[in-house]
């Protein structure tokens, strides 16, 4: 068994409204420290499969088919045996 | 074949819910819409008597609504359902030049299908566009006015004059049409090139204006689009909510006419095409 841990993140130059809105409002609560803020997606995923290869490539066709969009996301896979 | 036989799929899942205005368009136009959920395409858990085709009907509709509580993606699940078991056939469908619209909801579903932009292929394998948030991290529900652009590829728009201005309402959190950064110049001009861009939002005079009159912040103003072969047609905003002049905002003041609302030609377009097709 596999858990496979996915973060999916907006490309460069993607605008990010939810981002932006949540710095306004750390900064209205007094967290103006904070300089920027950006939203990221993780999906954890536990697969049933003996070979970690065939986890990743299972987990690449996962997020070419519904997880992301190439147009707007890029993301990561970190695979850990459980 | 006449307008009476026309059968139109009103396809749902759960969230869907602009299917009963949706339906009613084609119903007083004198069609034969029938809502049919996504599983009796599939044949999941349905009796023999519901199971249906695509093939049964000669236009495919997606309605708006929140589909699957728009996770993952706003569309992108509905999509992932279509693609796994109904690819084939449905792009078989687009082949023969059958009509799909896709309002709001099915807007983000055609683009998550790969359906549209649908400027080199009618699919494509990953989605080529994307209905991203609006920039106002917003819902934007209210009236919209869109010029129509199109010079005669779209079967949905046939019937409105080309840079008339209609109002149709936006209701909608992602609507703002992007294509890969890299590559944003290339799609915009293939698009005019191919006259697949249908409708822009403008200001009252008729200018491509920023927020609010663009509700999103969607590239070059788009509202709309239809793919490569003016079959597929997707627009943000709602036809089917302003199918009569009472349902104007401003209809007090302007008068009823006929009382045929600015929505109303685009469903009148794509009947006056498959009656003339088939």
């Amino acid at each position: 068994m596999f858990e496979a841990k996915v973060t999916v993140r907006l490309k460069k130059g993607i605008s990010d409204p939810e981002g932006v809105n949540t710095l306004k409002a750390l900064h209205l609560l007094g967290f103006e420290t904070v300089k920027n803020a950006k939203t990221i997606r993780t999906f954890d995923l536990l697969i049933d499969r003996k070979n970690k290869s065939d986890v990743k490539k299972d987990v690449e066709q996962m997020c070419q088919r519904l997880l992301t969009n190439p147009v707007i996301h890029t993301y990561e896979i970190e695979i850990e045996e459980k | 074949m006449k307008t009476k036989d026309v059968k139109i799929a009103i396809l749902r899942i759960e969230g869907t819910n602009c299917e009963q205005e949706s339906h009613d368009a084609f119903k007083r136009l004198g069609a034969n819409p029938e809502f049919v959920h996504l599983k009796q395409l599939l044949n999941i858990d349905c009796n023999q008597d519901e199971k249906r085709d695509i093939f049964d009907y000669q236009c495919l509709m997606i309605p708006g609504g929140f589909s699957a509580g728009d996770y993952i993606r706003a569309g992108a699940i509905f999509a992932a359902r279509i693609k796994s078991k109904l690819q084939k056939k449905l792009v078989e469908f687009v082949k023969q030049e059958y009509p799909i619209l896709g309002i709001c909801n099915g807007f983000q579903v055609l683009t998550e299908l790969g359906l549209l932009p649908g400027i080199d292929n009618i699919v494509s394998s990953s989605p080529e566009a994307c209905l991203n948030i609006n920039d106002s991290n917003r819902f934007e529900c209210r009236p919209t006015l869109l010029k129509h652009e199109n010079n005669g590829k779209c079967v949905f728009s046939s019937k409105i004059p080309k840079n008339d201005i209609r109002l149709i309402p936006s209701a909608h959190a992602e609507g703002k049409l992007l294509f890969p950064l890299n590559k944003q110049k290339k799609c915009l001009d293939a698009l005019e090139e191919n006259d697949q861009i249908v409708f822009r939002y403008v200001d009252p005079d008729g200018n491509y204006a920023g927020y609010p009159w663009n509700p999103n912040g969607s590239i070059s103003n788009i509202a709309g689009i239809c793919n490569s072969q003016g079959n597929v047609f997707g627009m943000m905003p709602h036809p089917e909510r302003t199918f009569y002049r009472h349902q104007h905002p401003d209809w007090t003041s302007t008068g009823l006419n006929d009382d045929s609302g600015d929505g109303r030609a685009i469903f009148e377009s794509v009947l006056e095409y498959i009656c003339k097709k088939i």
